[in-house]
């Protein structure tokens, strides 16, 4: 049976990251992996980084990544993408939101946010995916949601079957944003990410 | 029989169901709150926020002499606040089975400290069980009700925030144990005088060693054995991390850390080479371990502060020569280059520290008291934050209510602090421990001021309602404390409210009331955004105005950036609350108009 598997979600409280983190958990339990799910939560909604740590397999021990471990990043932001580079494999994949949220301190003029971000990335992760996720999250209806398209761009070439993130999804959003989200998902999940001199 | 991927904290909710709860309370404390807000989805179970910790075992305690099982959670230092009851009832023992779940906070992710509460069990001689996941949650609440009412006793259930916040897979079983208990008088059981409580305190040491007989035959503690060269002794979340850095290891893995299988344990250190004791925080296991006559590895290498991380076991352990760990990462070896220059990537990006939330009416308060310059005894919520940049407006934070009374010592230390200092507690930490101190400013003829934040909420940990909200747990209506009466009642004469919105006058009504030789008391009242959106205009900065004095930038707004050298409002975080229209000395903040 396969290894065990790595995914970090990271992004800005308020963004989504820990539902589409619950979302992408119970799809893997549904799948029949065990699943250990790592998260601090409490500083979320006051706009502090958060992050979701996800490891599936046949068994599981420890919840935590650490660094050099992910093999997957879903960064909800630019700056936080760029904050978590290091705990990403070698050859891991790092998929990020191109959204920039400014931190306080570059808020109150102390600290600049970095410029060049995509291209700093490019020099140290050769599995780049750079997606705007806001404009294909309006696409779909709504830019709340913009954390499922950044599911669908992930659930690519998961083990995971189509029809279980559709039921889960449908479970788990409002019944107002269901039709919203799903389309969300398959706009993340049909994304294909323009070639190097985009 | 379902599987489920659950939080720790929801499994401790569903072990509470499982195991026949009738009766639960708690105070809110990061990690813990979302076990008494699960554990009041199930009908079968009466559960309820008590004021304070204390309070709450006290009624668990009452809970349990009446014949139901009972629960109480709270935080590691919440259970400082409960210690008072939770010694004696060591030595009552109870009548139906009483867990109490202490939630530790290694790393201090939402702490004033990480203390270790495993010492409690030793001092108090009541067991103690900690989970390593989710599964044992909810099976240790279960097994700690009978361990309870087997032996007598209280039972300890301490999971840390890795285990409470972390989801793993759970088997829910569709079926509640329902156990009865009657009432009967006993006081020599329950009236903890002199002559009593010296024959209860016999009990307790004859209880302590039919528990260390049970800790001998119990799975709670079970050797898995594997290699000869190295034998692991842990318990808690550290088994896992060990377990993934040394899978072909020996393992004595502790359910029950107090009190420790003794035989069991010398007998593992006979059966390996190598010893080593892996635990967070404290030596606690380490100690009693030694004084076994066990040469071990331990705290002699691992840290004592902070989580442990499967890199840090590894690293340290290989230092001394335990080569047997597992490679952690594949790819380590083979790029060290690449990962370095990821590193480097990373390195002096700004942090992203969590902020007071865009119109949160504790800036309001904060930036008035900032501008008076008075010192402030500070407490603990939301409002804490207001202590970082660029606020910077607390001097001290301790533990819950002691900015009441710590404002009275400073006044008393010295003449000269006199009107120079307030006091600042939120509403739910007043109700917890701040009318005690309160009483004491008045009663030994202090001048202190004390302003109570109420945001009509117990917002950091989660909102939660408390006596001051008027609404139960479970969300029905009640009386609701009123403030202003209770200072009138204590005998304050000076009891102002006042709208932090309206900055000018809340710095008005301060600067008057720390003025005068008497106690004041000042009620902030505002509610908290997501307990009512504050439906403020839409409001712009106008550039033709804005000369990029960065005054208004003091407030540490989220809505609020620099662009370029002026500011600018980000309409999507704003919820107009105008706080830096206040702020600005030029009138550069314009209303253009409603939200939507």
């Amino acid at each position: 049976m396969m290894k065990i598997r790595n995914v970090l979600m990271v992004g800005v409280g308020g963004q989504g990251v820990l539902l589409a983190s619950e979302i992408f958990a119970k799809a893997l339990t549904i799948e029949g992996f065990d699943v250990k799910v790592s998260e601090i939560h409490g500083m979320a909604q006051r706009g502090g980084s958060v992050h979701s740590m996800i490891r599936y397999g046949k068994k599981i021990y420890s919840p935590m990544i650490m660094k050099g471990e992910a093999d997957d990043i879903l960064a909800f932001e630019l700056l936080e993408g760029m904050r978590w580079v290091p705990f990403l494999t070698e050859k891991g994949r790092l998929i990020v939101n191109s959204q920039e949220i400014d931190p306080l301190p570059v808020a109150v003029g102390k600290q600049e946010y970095p410029q060049n971000i995509p291209d700093n990335l490019r020099k140290v992760v050769s599995d780049l995916v750079i997606v705007d996720a806001l404009a294909l999250a309006k696409q779909a209806g709504n830019i709340q949601a913009a954390n499922i398209v950044l599911l669908g761009v992930l659930a690519k070439g998961l083990p995971v079957a189509r029809e279980i993130w559709n039921s889960v999804i449908r479970k788990r959003v409002p019944p107002k944003t269901m039709e919203v989200n799903l389309k969300a998902f398959e706009l993340g999940l049909l994304y294909e990410p323009l070639q190097a001199n985009e | 029989m379902e599987k489920e991927l659950l939080s720790g904290n929801e499994a401790i909710a569903r072990g509470a169901f499982e195991g026949g709860v009738k009766v639960a309370a708690g105070y809110p404390g990061t990690p813990s709150s979302e076990i008494l807000e699960n554990v009041v989805l199930y009908e079968e179970i009466y559960a309820q926020w008590s004021p304070n910790e204390k309070v709450a075992l006290e009624v668990g305690i009452g809970a349990s002499l009446g014949g139901a099982r009972t629960l109480v959670t709270m935080k590691h230092v919440g259970l400082n606040v409960a210690a008072d009851p939770l010694f004696t009832l060591s030595y009552t023992g109870v009548n139906a089975g009483l867990v109490v779940v202490s939630c530790d906070d290694p790393n201090l992710y939402s702490s004033q400290n990480e203390q270790d509460n495993r010492h409690y069990a030793r001092a108090a001689k009541i067991p103690m069980l900690e989970p390593s996941d989710s599964q044992e949650a909810k099976d240790f609440v279960i097994l700690g009700l009978e361990i309870s009412e087997e032996f007598d006793t209280p039972v300890l259930l301490r999971p840390t925030t890795r285990i409470s916040h972390s989801k793993s897979i759970v088997t829910i079983i569709d079926k509640r144990k329902e156990v009865k208990f009657s009432y009967e008088k006993d006081s020599q059981k329950y009236v903890m005088v002199p002559g009593h409580a010296r024959m209860r305190h016999i009990f307790v040491e004859e209880r302590l060693t039919k528990l260390k007989s049970y800790s001998e035959r119990t799975p709670l503690n079970r050797v898995e054995r594997k290699s000869g060269e190295l034998g692991i002794i842990t318990s808690g979340v550290s088994y896992q991390y060990a377990k993934e850095v040394f899978p072909d290891a020996s393992f004595l893995k502790l359910g029950m850390s107090y009190p420790l299988p003794e035989r069991k344990i010398l007998s593992f250190a006979s059966d390996v080479k190598t010893v080593c004791v892996i635990e967070e925080l404290d030596s606690f296991l380490e100690e009693q371990i030694r004084a076994l006559g066990v040469e071990t590895y331990g705290k002699s290498i691992l840290p004592h502060t902070g989580e442990l991380e499967p890199g840090i076991i590894k690293e340290k352990l290989w230092e001394v020569g335990c080569w047997m760990a597992k490679g952690v990462s594949e790819n380590e070896a083979s790029n060290k280059e690449m990962m370095k220059k990821r590193e480097e990537t990373a390195i002096g990006i700004p942090l992203r520290p969590p902020v007071l939330c865009p119109g949160c009416p504790h800036r309001g308060i904060f930036y008035a008291l900032k501008r008076l310059k008075l010192t402030v005894f500070g407490d603990i919520g939301c409002y804490t934050l207001a202590a970082l940049p660029p606020l910077e407006a607390m001097d001290t934070c301790v533990c819950m209510g002691a900015g009441v009374g710590g404002a009275l010592g400073f006044e008393k230390a010295s003449s000269e602090h006199k009107g120079k200092a307030v006091a600042v507690i939120g509403d739910s930490t007043f109700v917890h421990s701040g009318i005690t101190p309160l009483i004491d400013i008045v009663y030994n003829k202090g001048t202190s001021t004390v302003i109570i934040l109420d945001n009509r909420t117990t917002a950091m940990t989660g909102r939660q309602e408390h006596p001051g909200t008027g609404v139960t747990l479970k969300g029905e209506q009640t009386k609701a404390l009123d403030f202003a009466s209770l200072g009138d009642a204590i005998g304050i004469k000076s009891v102002v409210i006042v709208d932090p919105y309206n900055l000018e006058d809340t710095k008005n009504k301060i600067k008057e009331e720390v003025k005068k030789e008497e106690p004041s008391l000042i009620i902030s009242s505002r509610p908290c955004l997501f307990v009512e959106k504050l439906q403020g205009p839409l409001i712009e900065i106008d550039p033709e105005e804005c000369v990029g004095c960065g005054l208004c930038l003091n407030l540490g707004c989220p809505a609020l950036s620099k662009d370029g050298e002026l500011v600018k409002i980000d309409t999507a975080l704003c919820t107009g609350c105008k706080l830096c229209a206040e702020a600005c000395n030029l009138e550069a903040v314009k209303e253009v108009g409603e939200k939507e």
